[in-house]
């Protein structure tokens, strides 16, 4: 059996409303766990104090908010190459959860700077490079909103999300060469130096898994939600033809 | 139990509740969203049935 | 490809064809800059190429709806598609028009405004050298704009929210450039960056934009 057998519809809702529950209920117990442990069960960090704990929930967000648009991505070419619809609405049910959680890695990012670096916002690089994600998202949506015909709005979709990329990756370099930063390197490198403490690190992994299957669940859901609102769409048109 | 967060209490604190009222806004409105259309759907289908 | 051209610049400086409002959207920006942060002359001095460079982005911007709409509305872009000429070809010669005729005298137009920004002297010949490199490039991808959104009622908005992203490169190494000149810095790095990103664009950015409109205009 190839994977493409999803790519129905109707086949895609069916095994999609199999592995929903399980999705929903790892994730959920993931992200408990994940969450208690970090807020109850890590120390304080030496030079962070208590504020260290806010990584449980910035990084997998922020790790999210670039895996959204990367799944985006790879969807809109599979539509762009093979026209399943199933993949362009799966794009379009991921964007406003990567919106989501590029707010979230903002939100938090900014309680976080403000007794670390005493100002909420800075224009360090990092920072800026994910406002521009979220304007990219905010465009993608509107763009998805904007145009009637479903065909149209997919093809449209998907090429901007394709340009989309090349220039957000543009624009993380030129931002790194406009102002050098306040923000730390990478979390999680496999250059020890710079990496958490194993202490954090743990509990990180477990909230990072539990994003991630939160994601899946919650795309997997709007894609079905999708599918339906076109089918919705279709009888109408039917309906209104035979009238 | 509770942990001490010291003097830096609010500052977690307040970025836990954001990052989980923003998901919990993103979850609701997802089901909802989800629950409409899945009901409008079996309405529509249901009556086409029937209308032949 | 000339008669094209040709066309198009014509009705660019037809009256209603908007040439022209650009350019006094320019001058606006720039004379309402002061008003709204202060006449020190230092100050003005130290932002005045970034001001000039956005000012330049937003009547550039402006300018974008009208690039293919009219066109659109009358039909002569359904027949530009089935012509002989490629579609990539059309659009690179429709953002050619839109540079010659918005582009080019934002450039020769922003020492001008420079002089009531209290520009550094040694900034004038950078900015000029800027905008010349990077304006192409916001017209090529303004053109990727307007094609996406050519058959929407009310796509001038959403024009901007799309454009305006993608600007975002090309806006930071231009005024990274104009800035540096301004302060007597090397402007080497920025503007061969700028210049990438213009070859880039200008050379990848039609095939997306034909793309595009052939998807509209099915």
């Amino acid at each position: 059996m190839s994977i493409w057998e999803y790519a129905n519809p109707r086949k895609f809702l069916q095994s999609s409303e199999r592995v929903m529950p399980v999705l929903w209920l790892s994730s959920g117990v993931l992200i408990s766990v994940g969450l208690i442990w970090g807020f109850f069960f890590t120390p304080d960090d030496y030079r962070q104090g208590s504020t260290v704990k806010i990584i449980f929930l910035h990084v997998p967000a922020a790790l999210m908010a670039i895996n959204a648009w990367f799944m985006m991505l790879v969807a809109s070419l599979i539509w762009v190459v093979r026209r399943h619809h199933v993949s362009a609405l799966a794009a379009k049910a991921a964007a406003p959860v990567g919106i989501v959680m590029t707010l979230i890695a903002l939100a938090t990012g900014a309680i976080w700077g403000q007794p670390m670096w005493g100002t909420w916002w800075a224009w360090d690089p990092r920072l800026t490079s994910f406002l521009v994600l979220f304007l990219f998202y905010l465009g993608y949506i509107a763009l998805w909103e904007a145009i009637d015909n479903p065909d149209t709005a997919a093809d449209l979709t998907a090429i901007l999300c394709l340009v989309g990329t090349v220039f957000a990756v543009l624009s993380r370099y030129a931002v790194n060469f406009w102002n050098q930063g306040l923000h730390q390197g990478a979390s999680l490198s496999l250059d020890e130096k710079e990496n958490v403490a194993d202490a954090f690190s743990n509990p990180l992994y477990v909230c990072m898994a539990g994003f991630a299957l939160f994601f899946l669940a919650l795309v997997f859901y709007r894609t079905g939600t999708e599918i339906r609102a076109r089918r919705i769409k279709a009888l109408l048109a039917r309906q209104r033809q035979e009238a | 139990m509770w942990p001490d967060l010291g003097k830096y209490g609010e500052t977690v604190l307040s970025a836990y509740a954001a990052s989980l009222l923003l998901l919990g806004v993103l979850v609701v409105l997802t089901l909802w969203r989800g629950k409409r259309v899945r009901r409008i759907m079996e309405d529509l289908e249901q009556r086409m049935r029937r209308d032949g | 490809m000339m008669a094209l051209l040709i066309r198009d610049l014509r009705l660019a400086v037809r009256a209603g064809g908007g040439f022209g409002l650009g350019l006094a959207f320019f001058l606006i920006v720039t004379v309402l800059v002061p008003f709204a942060v202060g006449p020190q002359s230092d100050l003005l001095a130290r932002i005045a190429p970034g001001v000039l460079w956005l000012g330049a982005l937003l009547s550039c911007l402006l300018s974008l709806d009208r690039l293919l709409a009219l066109d659109w509305e009358d039909g002569s872009l359904d027949l530009l598609a089935t012509a002989p000429l490629p579609l990539e070809a059309v659009i690179s010669i429709k953002a050619l028009a839109h540079w010659i005729t918005t582009g080019l005298p934002l450039v020769l137009a922003a020492p001008l405004l420079g002089v009531l920004l209290n520009l550094p002297l040694d900034g004038y010949r950078w900015l000029v050298v800027s905008l010349l490199l990077g304006t192409p490039a916001l017209s090529v991808i303004g053109t990727f704009g307007a094609a996406l959104t050519v058959g929407l009622k009310r796509g001038g908005l959403l024009l901007s929210l799309l454009v305006m992203p993608l600007y975002v490169p090309t806006l930071i190494f231009g005024a990274e450039a104009a800035r540096r000149g301004a302060m007597g810095m090397g402007v080497e790095t920025p503007l061969l960056m700028l210049a990438g990103i213009s070859a880039g664009v200008i050379a990848l950015m039609p095939f997306a934009s034909a793309a595009v409109l052939r998807i509209n205009l099915r």
